[in-house]
């Protein structure tokens, strides 16, 4: 036992300490420096969803019924494998749209309908109200056991303005308004709140497993040891069993999960922190992995705790709920038990100020607005600043839900377990799917099906659950549970038209969605839907297909600027509509708000950001008062979504065309520059001709002009200049022969003979033909050749043309009187390879590839010229390459080396039609 | 594309894993037996949760980066 004001200074620190990190992530997040735009920090704000029923209440469920906490947990890891689909689309909707709330989402869905808004905080502020109690009881509970002598806890007695539990109601309510309502945001986000229920997390987390380590290693040796000495005890270590001892329920098994499934989607704070409070949706990646290990971690150590408090206490001894505080307080560990005891206050804390935010938010948007904004004082023809009425609501509507919850806690809490109260609101909550999952995927629903259907699911769960439970705590006669109402007894709320197989959280979850989805789909499908549902519909359904330029704006009609900005000044103060309206003129490229035209896309700028601020649904009504709308029909709806279409048709079908265009651009261009090379090699090769016909052309003349002038000129040297004419003319003649013949192959105008060539018998008449002009240089001539090679198919004379140039070229180079060549052949897997060697001067490695360049005559000295054309080896190339070979310069030491390499099959690739 | 094949695989496992909790695959636990010391189907189920979490940390994690949608 610790002394109270202990307890309440822990407790009162530990909030502070709370507001503490929300005031300094707010003030970071005005520095710019967000702490929570971290996926880390969403996960944990996620686990929002363990409240006081996890902390306290599953021990509790444990103790009594062994695993059957699970479903509540497995249920949200069903959830979060689907919800990087679902949820990220849920998120775009609501980023797209403003969408504060649940109500909200659903409103706006369906033709932005203020009475379905209005349907669906109804039933969230009802549903949610048990859920609250549930956190107050958990509180309460817990303080009774903190304060007290271990196993007296006595109900409270005396009157109701001593009932602690009344007074921490009000201060969570004055920490809820301070986390969430001191301002006005038109997103409302609240990086605060979210930084502090991230830590919320940690500590309930860390609380937890630490009185679970401490039972588990401290209380007993392990959890080995645990589980054997449970298995002495028969009535405890039936919990553990599978059907423990009865047919295992797999209806009330599915029938939890499913519901828990839908809870942690649709419960107003895991909406809030999910969707609302996202900062960017790549942190949904992580989170839908770490929040289900977070539940994992923390659900570890609930049967140990609960089977280790029953072994320790004994069955019935004490309150199973409280084990995680009493077994501490029982061993004399109270710091431990203090922590345990922040633990489950932080669960309770985070649960309802997130909560209470949430609904508060949804009472404000969604119920009393539309109200108000029907009156004449606060009406549309009525210029009041409402922002501090706004903040007024919200805040009066937190004081009020706490309230609630702390009446139901005081009327009906008492009877029920902690988790059958939550499972009373959870029922509550799943209402929503319907509606809201189907307006996400489904363009058919209309605004009359969601009505309907979310009216029967309610009244279905307030029949069938809700009723039952009051009933069941004595504030109604429960009479009609056992004979049906006036005696009809298939009205029997727990057993429907006589269904009794089902446990009744599983009959209720049963009727009501079947109705509720019933109702949904036969009045949607009744009628054709309305303009605005249809369009509605298209913005939600196709969100992910759509971005802001091309969306279609839904509106049509004249409206003024001053009068829109006058609007938006009343709900969202006037420096904010300032500076909103400048970031948008900004956006479009106006110079200033003052020059933007009113048409619809700033219409429905201001109406996207009113709805943050109001909610759809009273957003679109303010509008509506204030500019002069047509009214839009189904027709109307189909030809702005075709504009729509069309213009993203355009706008892709012009990116097409850029890009062809781009491409054909750079075709163009790089066939031009293929051209001019080409133009330049033409030149070249047209100045090198008339150099190469110059010179002989040159001697030639000087010759004729010296015999012509000279008459009397020695007969033996008239004879030595014809000599030298003759010579030259055969050269100049040889050298046009080439040019033809080099012109000729490479127009491709060149006749081919391919025949089946002997390339043995080829070397040996080619080497036959120089022998007798290399014997004249004193030039040895070697062949080595193999005793047969593969026949191939080329033209044998082109091929003896290359040899022979090779030879010859090797004859010019080598020294005279003791010059050596060799003449070697050799077969290759695919073809054969011809080498040419001589001992002459080589060629230097830098000009091994331009000696394939045309007239280029290479030697080491420049105005050494032995005699050529310089156009054998580009023709030997050109020769060699169409039949698929290759003509290249060995790097050999001590002279030149040329090889060829000829394949046997290649030549169909290069054999053009001549 | 690759977003496509993730929607996919996160459905595979969706229907997994409600097949894995559900009638009648649970029932394969309903034996009185000792699985390291700890009771088989407590131990089950968290064994099942566990193998869960770590296909899902597997399929998210390499998707791609969406696209850009932020505020």
């Amino acid at each position: 036992m610790l002394p109270a004001s202990l307890v309440i200074a822990v407790s009162f620190a530990y909030l502070l300490a709370l507001f503490a990190i929300a005031w300094w992530a707010d003030h970071r997040a005005h520095m710019g420096r967000s702490v929570i735009g971290n996926a880390w920090v969403y996960a944990l704000s996620m686990a929002v969803y363990c409240s006081a029923w996890t902390y306290f209440g599953s021990v509790g469920r444990a103790a009594g019924s062994g695993v059957w906490f699970l479903p509540i947990y497995l249920g949200p890891m069903l959830a979060m494998i689907l919800a990087w689909v679902v949820v990220r689309k849920m998120i775009r909707i609501a980023r797209a749209y403003r969408i504060t709330s649940i109500a909200d989402f659903i409103a706006s869905r369906y033709g932005k309908s203020p009475s379905l808004a209005g349907l669906v905080t109804l039933i969230t502020v009802v549903g949610i109200v048990p859920y609250m109690a549930l956190q107050l009881k958990g509180i309460a509970s817990a303080y009774a056991v903190m304060t007290s002598p271990l196993g007296a806890v006595t109900a409270h007695a005396g009157p109701w303005w001593t009932d602690s539990t009344l007074y921490f109601a009000l201060a969570l309510a004055g920490f809820t308004i301070v986390f969430g309502a001191r301002h006005l945001d038109s997103t409302e986000r609240h990086e605060g709140m979210v930084a502090a229920i991230a830590f919320e997390s940690l500590v309930k987390l860390l609380a937890f497993v630490a009185v679970g380590l401490f039972v588990t290693y401290g209380l007993f040796n392990g959890l080995g040891d645990l589980f054997n000495r449970v298995r002495d005890h028969d009535g405890i270590s039936r919990l553990l069993q599978f059907g423990q001892g009865q047919a295992f329920a797999y209806s009330q098994w599915a029938g939890l999960t499913l519901l828990a499934m839908l809870s942690v989607v649709f419960l107003p704070r895991q909406f809030q922190v999910m969707v609302v409070e996202n900062v960017h949706e790549s942190h949904l990646r992580r989170a839908v992995w770490v929040f289900p290990l977070y539940l994992l971690l923390i659900n570890l150590f609930v049967l140990p705790i609960a089977v280790g408090g029953l072994l320790h206490f004994g069955a019935g001894g004490m309150n199973p709920e409280m084990f995680v505080l009493s077994l501490p307080l029982a061993q004399g560990w109270t710091m431990l038990a203090l922590a345990a005891f922040v633990g489950g206050l932080s669960a309770a804390t985070g649960m309802v100020i997130v909560e209470a935010i949430a609904v508060s938010t949804m009472i404000c948007n969604d119920l009393v607005m539309p109200l108000l904004l029907r009156s004449s004082r606060y009406g549309a023809r009525s210029a009041t600043d409402l922002t501090g009425l706004l903040l007024g609501i919200r805040r009066l509507a937190i004081v009020g839900i706490l309230l609630l919850g702390y009446l139901y806690y005081h009327l009906a809490g008492e009877a029920y377990a902690l988790v059958s109260i939550g499972l009373i609101s959870f029922a509550a909550v799943a209402q929503f799917a319907p509606a809201l999952l189907g307006g996400m995927y489904w363009k058919g629903g209309t605004r009359r099906g969601a009505m309907a259907g979310l009216l029967a699911g309610f009244l279905c769960w307030a029949y069938t659950l809700m009723l039952p439970s009051l009933a069941k705590s004595g504030w109604l006669d429960d009479g009609f549970l056992r004979d049906g109402v006036l005696g009809v007894t298939w009205l029997r709320p727990e057993a429907l038209l006589g269904l009794g197989a089902l446990d009744n959280l599983t009959h209720s979850l049963f009727w009501s969605l079947l109705l509720n989805i019933g109702a949904y789909v036969g009045v949607s499908l009744w009628r054709q839907p309305t303009a605005a549902e249809a369009s509605q519909a298209l913005l939600f359904v196709d969100v992910e297909r759509r971005t802001d330029a091309t969306q279609p704006v839904f509106w049509q009609g004249r409206a003024q600027v001053p009068a829109l900005r006058a609007l938006a000044a009343r709900f969202l103060g006037a420096e904010r509509a300032a500076r909103l309206f400048d970031a948008y003129a900004r956006e479009q490229g106006r110079p200033s708000a003052a020059a933007l035209v009113a048409d619809a896309r700033l219409v429905q700028f201001v109406e996207t950001q009113l709805a943050g601020a109001i909610g759809s649904a009273s957003a679109r009504v303010m509008v509506a008062s204030t500019v002069e709308e047509e009214a839009l029909d189904l027709q109307d709806v189909m030809r702005i979504l075709d504009e729509a279409s069309q213009l993203r048709a355009y706008s892709h079908a012009l990116e097409e065309k850029s890009q062809s265009l781009e491409r054909a651009t750079a075709e163009l261009r790089q066939a031009n520059e293929q051209l001019k090379s080409l133009d330049r090699l033409k030149d070249d090769f047209m100045s090198s001709v008339t150099h190469e016909l110059r010179t002989p052309l040159t001697s030639i003349r000087a010759m004729a002009e010296l015999i012509r002038d000279e008459p009397d000129m020695p007969a033996e040297q008239r004879q030595q200049f014809l000599g030298i004419v003759v010579g030259e003319a055969e050269r100049l003649s040889r050298l046009v022969n080439q040019v033809l013949d080099m012109a000729k192959i490479e127009a491709g105008h060149a006749e081919w003979h391919t025949t089946t060539v002997d390339m043995r018998a080829l070397l040996e008449q080619a080497a036959g033909s120089m022998a007798e002009l290399m014997r004249e240089r004193g030039i040895g001539l070697t062949l080595e050749l193999p005793a047969r090679v593969t026949a191939l198919q080329a033209d044998a004379d082109r091929i003896t043309q290359v040899v022979l140039n090779l030879l010859s070229n090797a004859a010019k180079y080598a020294p005279r009187d003791h010059g050596r060549v060799w003449l070697s052949l050799s077969e290759r897997p695919d073809g054969v390879e011809v080498r040419v060697r001589d001992n002459g001067p080589g060629i230097p490695a830098e000009q091994r590839e331009r000696v394939f360049e045309k007239f280029r005559q290479v030697s080491g000295d420049d105005h050494y010229r032995p005699g050529g054309t310089g156009l054998g080896l580009p023709i030997s190339r050109q020769i060699v390459e169409r039949y698929g070979g290759r003509l290249w310069l060995d790097p050999e030491p001590g002279g030149a080396c040329f090889s060829f390499f000829l394949p046997f099959a290649a030549t169909e690739a290069a054999e053009t039609p001549t | 594309m690759q977003d496509v094949l993730v929607t996919q695989r996160l459905v595979a496992l969706f229907g997994a894993a409600v097949a894995l909790l559900n009638f009648p695959l649970l029932a394969l636990w309903d034996h009185d037996a000792v699985w390291l010391g700890l009771p088989l189907f407590p131990a089950a189920l968290f064994a099942i949760w566990a193998l869960l979490i770590g296909l899902l940390a597997w399929v998210v994690e390499r998707s791609p980066d969406p696209a850009q949608g932020t505020r």
